[in-house]
This record gives C-alpha cells, sequence and structure tokens, in this order.
C-alpha cells in the first residue's frame, strides 16, 4: 500500500466511525467555546460577584452555571480553566513528541552499544515515580505554570521514546535506508528525512492519548495544589474547590467533571480510532 | 532453576539504577531553593545554624551524601527534619501497612475484573455487552479519581449511609470499600481494554478456531487455551498499573482520611524535608522496578517464546 493511500484509507475509515467524528466534534466544540466563550459573557474570571455568591445554574442571571463562594462566574472560569488545561495538553504533548521521537528514532537507528546505553536512561528515569519529578519541578520553578508544562512535557516521552525506538528497529533494516546510507546520507541526515517520517502512524495515534493524560496530571497537580495558582483557574483547580462543597453547591463539582470527563473520553475515542485506521493491517 | 537465576541476576542490576535514582533525587532535592528549617516565623540564625549542625546539614554535600548512604547500607533512613522525634524508617513503618493493603486491594481488583470484563467483552464482540463494557471503560478512564471518590462518598456515604465516607477506624474494612473501589477504576478500565484488544486477537488465531471447529466447549477455549496468550499485554502493564495506583493513592489517602504514606511525598517536598521525600523515593522506586522484574517474569511463564536473557 503506497503512503498516499494509507492516509487516505485512514482518513475513510475515520470518516466511518461515528464515535470518532462525535469525539472530534466535541474536541472542536469545547476547544471554540474555550476560546469564544468568555467574550460571550459579561463576567470576568476574576471579577467577584457579591451580590451573587454559590448562585445554582439559571438563565435568569448573568450566570449561566452559576458561581461559586466568592460569587465568581462558573461559565467563563470554567472555560478559562479548559483553554489553561488545553493549552497544558497541547504543550507537554509537544515537548514529549520532540524529545521522544528524536531520542527514540536515534536508539532503534542506530542501535548497538548506544542503543543500549539510551534505553539505560529510560529505564532509571522510569524507576522514579514521575509525580515526585513534577513536584520537585514546581517546587524549584516556583508556579510558573508555563515552565510546569515544559517539565510535564519533558518527563512524558518516556513511553513515546520506546514506541518510536520499536518502530525504527524495523525500518533500520529496509531497503530505503540501504539506498539512503549508499548515497552517502549522514546518520543525523537519516534519521530526520528517513526514520521519523515513517512512524508517524503510531506516534499520532499515541500523542492523542498522551493528551487527555497530561490533562488529567495537571488537574491532579492542581487538586494536590501544586498547579494553578488563584485567582486563575484550570479544571483541577475548580474540581477541588467543587469536591469541597459538594453538598451544598453539587454544581461546582457537576460543571467542571463534567468538561473534563467529556474532554477526556473524546480524545480517548479519537485516539482509539486512530489507532484502528491507521492499522496496517486491518484492511 | 533458569528463572530463579534470571530473578536474581535482575535484582542484582536494579541496584545501580536504584543507586542512580538515590543519587539524582538527593542531589535534586538540595537544588531547591529554601531548607528544611524555613518557617512562617524567621528563626534566629543562631537557631538555624545549630539545627543545622544537629542534622549535619552544615557540612558539605559530599559528606552528607556519604553519610545517608552509610546510612542506607544498614537500613537507616535518617530522622524526619519535620517530624521531629520520628525516624523516616518509623514514618514509613508506620504508613506502609495501610498504604499496602490499599494498593495491593486495589490492583487486584483491577486484575481481576479487567481481565473479566474484556473478557467477556471479547466473546461478546459487536454486541451491545462489547459496547456497554467498553463504553464503561472509557468513562473509568476519563473520571479521575479525585471526582469519583468524592461523588461515591457523597451517593454511599451520605444519602444511603451504607459506607463511611472518609476516616480510618482502626481497619474496619468497610473504610477501604470506598477508596479501593475508586483508586481501582482507571487500570480496571484500561486492563479491560488491552485484555478485550488482544483477546480478539488470539480468538481470531487459527488454533483456536481449530478448538472451535473440534467443539471444544468454550470455557474450556477460553481459560485452558486463550486466556493464556491474551494475558501477556496485560502482564507487561502491570508496572505502569502500580504506578498508576502509587499516583492515585496520594490523593485517595487525603480525601478519604487514611493515614498511609502518599502524603508524605507531596509534604516532605513541600517541606523540603530531605531524608523524608529520599525515603518514600527509595520505597516507590524499589515497588516499580520489582513490578517490571516480576512483570518481565510472568510474560516469560505466559509466552514460552520469551527467552529471559540477563
Amino acid at each position: 500500500m503506497s503512503e498516499h493511500g494509507l492516509w487516505r484509507t485512514a482518513l475513510r475509515r475515520l470518516c466511518a466511525n461515528p464515535a470518532a467524528l462525535i469525539a472530534l466534534a466535541a474536541i472542536l466544540g469545547l476547544t471554540a467555546l474555550a476560546i469564544l466563550g468568555p467574550t460571550l459573557n459579561p463576567n470576568r474570571y476574576d471579577t467577584l460577584d457579591w451580590a451573587n455568591i454559590a448562585m445554582p445554574p439559571g438563565l435568569r442571571h448573568a450566570h449561566w452555571l452559576g458561581t461559586d463562594r466568592l460569587g465568581r462566574d462558573l461559565f467563563v472560569r470554567t472555560m478559562q480553566g479548559t483553554r489553561l488545561s488545553l493549552a497544558i495538553g497541547l504543550i507537554a504533548t509537544a515537548v514529549s513528541l520532540a524529545v521522544g521521537i528524536a531520542y527514540g528514532a536515534a536508539a532503534g537507528y542506530l542501535g548497538g552499544r548506544v542503543d543500549h546505553l539510551m534505553m539505560r536512561v529510560i529505564e532509571i528515569l522510569s524507576g522514579l515515580p514521575l509525580i515526585f519529578f513534577v513536584i520537585f519541578l514546581t517546587v524549584v520553578f516556583g508556579r510558573n505554570i508555563y515552565l510546569l508544562f515544559l517539565a510535564i512535557g519533558a518527563i512524558s516521552w518516556l513511553n513515546m521514546a520506546r514506541i518510536v525506538r520499536g518502530q525504527a528497529m524495523v525500518i533500520r533494516g529496509r531497503e530505503f535506508i540501504e539506498a539512503a546510507i549508499a548515497s552517502g546520507a549522514g546518520s543525523a541526515r537519516i534519521i530526520f528525512r528517513h526514520v521519523v517520517p515513517n512512524v508517524v502512524g503510531p506516534v499520532i495515534d499515541y500523542a492523542t492519548l498522551t493528551v487527555p493524560q497530561i490533562i488529567l496530571f495537571e488537574s491532579f497537580l492542581s487538586f494536590l495544589g501544586l498547579g494553578v495558582q488563584e485567582p486563575r483557574a484550570s479544571l483541577g483547580t475548580l474540581i477541588a474547590q467543587g469536591a469541597a462543597e459538594m453538598e451544598s453547591a453539587p454544581w461546582m463539582l457537576l460543571v467542571p467533571g463534567t468538561v473534563l470527563a467529556v474532554l477526556l473520553i473524546s480524545f480517548n475515542l479519537l485516539g482509539d480510532a486512530l489507532r484502528d485506521s491507521l492499522d496496517v493491517k486491518k484492511s | 532453576m533458569h528463572t530463579i537465576r534470571y530473578f536474581l541476576g535482575r535484582l542484582c542490576g536494579a541496584v545501580p539504577t536504584l543507586f542512580a535514582i538515590i543519587t539524582i533525587t538527593f542531589f535534586l532535592v538540595r537544588v531547591a531553593p529554601g531548607g528544611p528549617f524555613d518557617q512562617e516565623q524567621t528563626l534566629p540564625p543562631e537557631v538555624v545554624a545549630n539545627l543545622n549542625a544537629a542534622y549535619g546539614l552544615d557540612q558539605p554535600v559530599w559528606i552528607q551524601y556519604a553519610r545517608y548512604l552509610r546510612g542506607l547500607a544498614h537500613f537507616d533512613f535518617g530522622p524526619s527534619f519535620r517530624y521531629k522525634d520520628f525516624t523516616v524508617t518509623e514514618l514509613i513503618a508506620q504508613g506502609l501497612p495501610v498504604s499496602f493493603t490499599l494498593g495491593a486491594l486495589a490492583i487486584s481488583l483491577a486484575l481481576v475484573g479487567g481481565v473479566a470484563i474484556g473478557t467477556f467483552a471479547a466473546l461478546r464482540h459487536r454486541r451491545a455487552a462489547d459496547h456497554v463494557s467498553m463504553v464503561i471503560a472509557a468513562v473509568g478512564i476519563a473520571i479521575p479519581s479525585f471526582v469519583l471518590l468524592p461523588a461515591l462518598g457523597l451517593f454511599f456515604g451520605i444519602y444511603l449511609h451504607w459506607l463511611p465516607v472518609a476516616g480510618w477506624d482502626e481497619g474496619s474494612v468497610a473504610d477501604l470499600v470506598l477508596p479501593v473501589i475508586a483508586l481501582c477504576l482507571p487500570p480496571l478500565a484500561y486492563i479491560s481494554r488491552l485484555t478485550r484488544g488482544s483477546m480478539l486477537e488470539v480468538l481470531g488465531s487459527p488454533y483456536i478456531r481449530t478448538a472451535m471447529a473440534k467443539g471444544l466447549p468454550l470455557g474450556t477455549i477460553v481459560f485452558r487455551h486463550a486466556l493464556r496468550p491474551a494475558l501477556v499485554p496485560v502482564a507487561s502493564y502491570l508496572a505502569p498499573a502500580v504506578a498508576m495506583v502509587m499516583t492515585g493513592s496520594l490523593v485517595v489517602e487525603t480525601i478519604a482520611g487514611l493515614p498511609g504514606i502518599g502524603r508524605y511525598l507531596v509534604q516532605g517536598a513541600l517541606n523540603r524535608d530531605y531524608t523524608l521525600v529520599l525515603g518514600m523515593v527509595i520505597v516507590y522506586s524499589s515497588l516499580l522496578i520489582f513490578m517490571g522484574l516480576v512483570a518481565d517474569i510472568l510474560i516469560a511463564i505466559l509466552d514460552p517464546r520469551v527467552r529471559l536473557e540477563a
């Protein structure tokens, strides 16, 4: 099957999968809402409305999805939190992609002693509880969330590197690599021009599953009080606040909790669908 | 015999890995700004100097490192800097049984439940039961334990009064039910999806079709022939699942008010309680490395084609 045909088949399979299309629509819709949403509502994420404290959702007042204990609008805060969570997921995934692909492709292509050493490093790093690393990094970097994105991405590349390495080892034995070597291409050129483009399938699939993992991880950190700081919100901080008010104001947990769940389910469904549609064995 | 030799070989191979982890952690925690005796009220400099001297923090880092390693060789994790009058060994020894019970129950439940659901879904491939269990699995992966546990507590604890919402009453079983459920659901969902995928592949292979053609009962086919190879991806997922439960236990223990060791990692890092953080990292890393080893041996047992090479 030619490369062109592979992508066209994948696209056709993807379009034939209703779950994937719904998931894609949900992701795009939430992204659009997260970007545009706060402008649709007169409230700002950090304005305190003392007249409307802990209001339940309703259309009669300006707070469509209710307010929190300080009278801050939950719709605007949730959308702002979604934007932050999506940004964190995408930036960290991009970092983990860049590092993981370069590292894995180099290890898999070079092989031998270099590969052995590089895999040993991965083994040591995966023995460390990652949560400790992130907690530590937040302690060092202070509470700068952008550095936190980078840090989370920089430590979540391990599995990506393993996947790419496995693929690269297979590709190394193929004829077109031999041809490239014969025509005098250097290792770096072969890795980036010939090995990397050929591992794209599994990488896309894994990246789609990395985004929700990182969003979940960020909300976990924010829940522990190590992520985003007030008055900014992420889905994790909103859920943490909502969980504390669960009995008296359940919407404070339900609104951000639902958004997080929809986002995560959609990314997971899309990732699964991509895996199925890029699966060469199924034809 | 071969397996035992392999096991011992890998165990020895884990020592340098663990040593590297300890070294990295030791120097990393000391790079972080601030120290264990920074408090809201600033202490007089003489007091800080005395405290530093008492805990050996006035020595050069290399000497501290050498001392720490010497202590470790005698299984002495050193004194905690923040929990006065406690050694790290005592703190971990107090909390570990609770955390271990919680984690072991969650992992066992995730394995048994995940394999059962995955196998069932594969046998009902593309029928209603398959779709329903996979939707539940997708939801299980997507709902974080810190949402699930309060929600479960609200429903079973406050509305139905069946189970305690939180707390630890000298290890009564009821206190563990909700935390274990909240903790085991994400790995259970992953394992059920893994099992379903591999089971579908195995069920489609020629030897299973032969077994079906021979008219063997379905139970025999599944349990005697299909389950063993289908469990290989589950075994390789063992270490990540344990890591997932460990991470989850940090919040679950906090929310449920269980006196485990989860809280020490976060608090230790925030308080710059160097020895406590190191002790926790050693415990967690050893467990992770050990589970990776167990997984490799399980794979070799499940799949006879795999050769164990140290």
